[in-house]
């Protein structure tokens, strides 16, 4: 691949395009981000292992991306199972069942978060049939999971709803001519195809779980050492003017968010490696 | 394997894709489904396959009755218009998918899938291709790998839609005379669908021509070529001209000249109709016995043939005839020019049958 475009480019100039680019990322995205490094710069680094280590905040970590990749991942299958469901059969309501599932993008989050949390609380709709059973939702990490759930769905349906819709009738008739049936039909050919979009969808869902707090904070109970997140946990740092102590605790968030994301980047480069 | 469709009937909606066709598909032959669009062959060939299901009707494999089975079950290779192929997979995989599906207990070791794969590659001409995947190959690569994935399961019965209507002129051409060598060494029973009639004529043992839901004819290729059953077949199969007249007890009288037309020696001066071929018309500088004076409108070479446009002196019809290039440089033909056209071959059909 060349690195201009400037032969046969329909987009005007290839320097501009990209300066423009690179301008908006720099404005938007680098410069708050090399601040918040700069500000970390200022603790040294024993000061800052040890904020960035201390007991309380690690199992803050442990119940984020914990919670997040449990999250991504139920909706990395439900997300599909509702695609599946949305785009293969035809019922009444359907456009309604579409319209919904965009409804986790346009609730504010802490309206969401009060509404699950008082739903899934000891004498909520859900929560009074869960109780007897030792099932707690509200106030534990199973909640925060709950929430991160409800956040993410969106992202997996709708990344992978288009590749479904796509997808040829006759690839499966093909299959099935060829001898396989219903099931190995998916697991060899539907599913190899829709996986670079699952990934996609998986990554989004993921990463808006670990950037999540509005509706966490309802349902989690935010009991330190349990369900306490580590957004939250920066919040708590800035409320006492440790502002270094939350730019530490946030440099190690975004570090360790870009290296997963890259990962699924990456693993996703190769799950599409069939379209050259 | 023979394949027999007794009485199939299929609607879609309010539309009848096919109304009660039967037909015989003898072992071994390579038979040809030809007809406009929307004239059911689609849907008989997707019948055969088990696809979809017909209305009415029976299905029979070897004599056997396979209505009620499973596509999986059927044996069937079939080949789609635009490949099909599984696109996460790379060629060597498409063609052997079909034998890794296989259950446990007739699946093939892995050494024997290899070598058979590597046999089909060799087979369609790829073998250095094994490792591309299906977006890295050309139209007329791919529908060979999707025609070696139909062999690898070594199929009673070949089923192609359209096999070469995605490919350009030169490789459909190519392609369709490879096939052709191909049914003659593996001699699979094989049925493909088509709407173009050199394909057809071409390739096939024998064509079954579709309109509307029914079989026109079938027959060998000259059989439909030379002697078309209904108007229909004489219009679909080459270029023809249309002749207006009457017919009396086997003698048409079109356009001012009288032809023997043996065929309907009952009619009673019945409205009737007469095609010629573009290439039956025989044109000439001299009036001759059962030639029609006609003016040149247009001439036009392509490739080996020139086409005239005649326009007749007698109506204000216009008549297209097709001369051998030699011919027509002997000829010397000019606009404007006033010369004698002369049907060689006519067959003439009572109006009635007209649809």
């Amino acid at each position: 691949m060349a690195w201009s475009g400037r032969k046969n480019n329909v987009l005007p100039g290839f320097t501009p395009a990209l300066g423009y680019t690179i301008f908006y990322l720099s404005l938007v995205v680098l410069i708050p981000l090399s601040a918040l490094f700069f500000k970390t710069a200022s603790l040294s680094w024993d000061a800052f292992v040890a904020a960035v280590t201390a007991p309380r905040v690690l199992a803050s970590y442990r119940v984020t991306f914990g919670s997040s990749l449990a999250a991504a991942l139920i909706n990395a299958f439900f997300g599909v199972l509702v695609a599946w469901v949305l785009v293969r059969y035809r019922f009444p309501g359907k456009k309604l069942i579409d319209a919904l599932v965009d409804l986790p993008f346009a609730l504010p989050t802490a309206v969401a978060g009060i509404t699950l949390a008082s739903i899934y609380s000891q004498n909520g709709w859900l929560g009074r049939y869960l109780e007897p059973h030792g099932i707690k939702v509200a106030f534990t990490p199973l909640g925060i999971a709950v929430a991160m759930v409800f956040i993410g769905l969106p992202f997996v349906v709708r990344t992978v709803q288009p590749v479904l819709e796509e997808l040829d009738q006759e690839i499966e008739e093909a299959a099935s001519c060829l001898g396989a049936n219903r099931w190995q039909t998916f697991r060899r050919v539907l599913l190899p195809t829709m996986l670079p979009a699952i990934l996609t969808g998986f990554a989004l869902s993921f990463a808006r779980a670990v950037g999540e707090y509005g509706s966490i904070i309802f349902i989690a109970g935010n009991m330190p050492m349990v369900s306490e997140i580590t957004p939250l946990l920066i919040i708590t740092k800035l409320e006492q003017y440790d502002y270094a102590g939350a730019t530490a605790i946030a440099t190690v968030m975004l570090v360790v968010s870009f290296v997963m994301l890259l990962c699924i980047n990456l693993l996703q480069k190769w799950s599409r490696r069939f379209a050259e | 394997m023979s394949i027999e469709i007794e009485a199939v009937s299929k609607s879609f909606g309010t539309f009848a894709a096919l109304k009660d066709v039967s037909l015989k598909v003898p072992s071994g032959e390579l038979v040809a489904l030809l007809g406009p669009s929307g004239s059911g062959k689609t849907s008989l060939l997707r019948i055969i396959a088990g696809l979809e299901s017909p209305d009415s009707g029976r299905i029979l494999f070897d004599g056997e009755e396979a209505t009620k089975r499973q596509v999986q079950e059927r044996q069937v290779g079939f080949v789609f218009q635009h490949y099909a192929l599984f696109r996460h997979m790379t060629v060597f995989e498409n063609i052997a998918f079909g034998l890794t599906v296989k259950p446990k207990k007739s699946r093939p070791g892995k050494q024997e899938i290899r070598d058979k794969v590597h046999n089909l590659l060799k087979l369609i001409q790829l073998e250095n291709l094994a490792d591309r995947y299906p977006a890295q190959l050309s139209g007329g690569q791919r529908q060979r790998v999707a025609l070696a994935r139909a062999l690898a399961v070594e199929p009673q019965v070949l089923l192609l839609d359209e096999p070469f209507g995605a490919l350009d002129a030169k490789v459909r051409l190519e392609l369709r005379r490879w096939l052709r060598r191909l049914h003659d060494e593996i001699h699979v029973t094989s049925v493909f669908v088509t709407h173009d009639q050199e394909e057809a004529l071409e390739v096939a043992d024998r064509i079954v021509v579709m309109n509307q839901g029914r079989i026109e004819q079938e027959g060998t290729p000259s059989e439909v070529y030379d002697r078309p059953a209904t108007p229909f077949v004489y219009d679909f199969l080459g270029s023809v001209n249309l002749f207006h007249g009457r017919v009396h007890e086997g003698t048409a009288q079109m356009a001012g000249i009288n032809l023997s037309s043996p065929e309907n020696a009952s009619a009673n001066d019945a409205p009737a109709i007469g095609y010629v071929r573009s290439h039956d018309i025989a044109i000439g500088r001299e009036s001759a016995d059962g030639a029609i004076r006609a003016e040149v409108r247009y001439l036009l070479s392509v490739g080996p043939l020139v086409r005239v446009d005649l326009a007749l002196s007698c109506s204000d019809r216009t008549i297209e005839a097709e001369l051998p290039r030699d011919e027509a440089d002997r000829l010397q033909l000019q606009v404007g020019e006033q010369v004698y056209a002369r049907p060689r071959k006519m067959r003439v059909f009572v109006e009635d049958y007209q649809i």
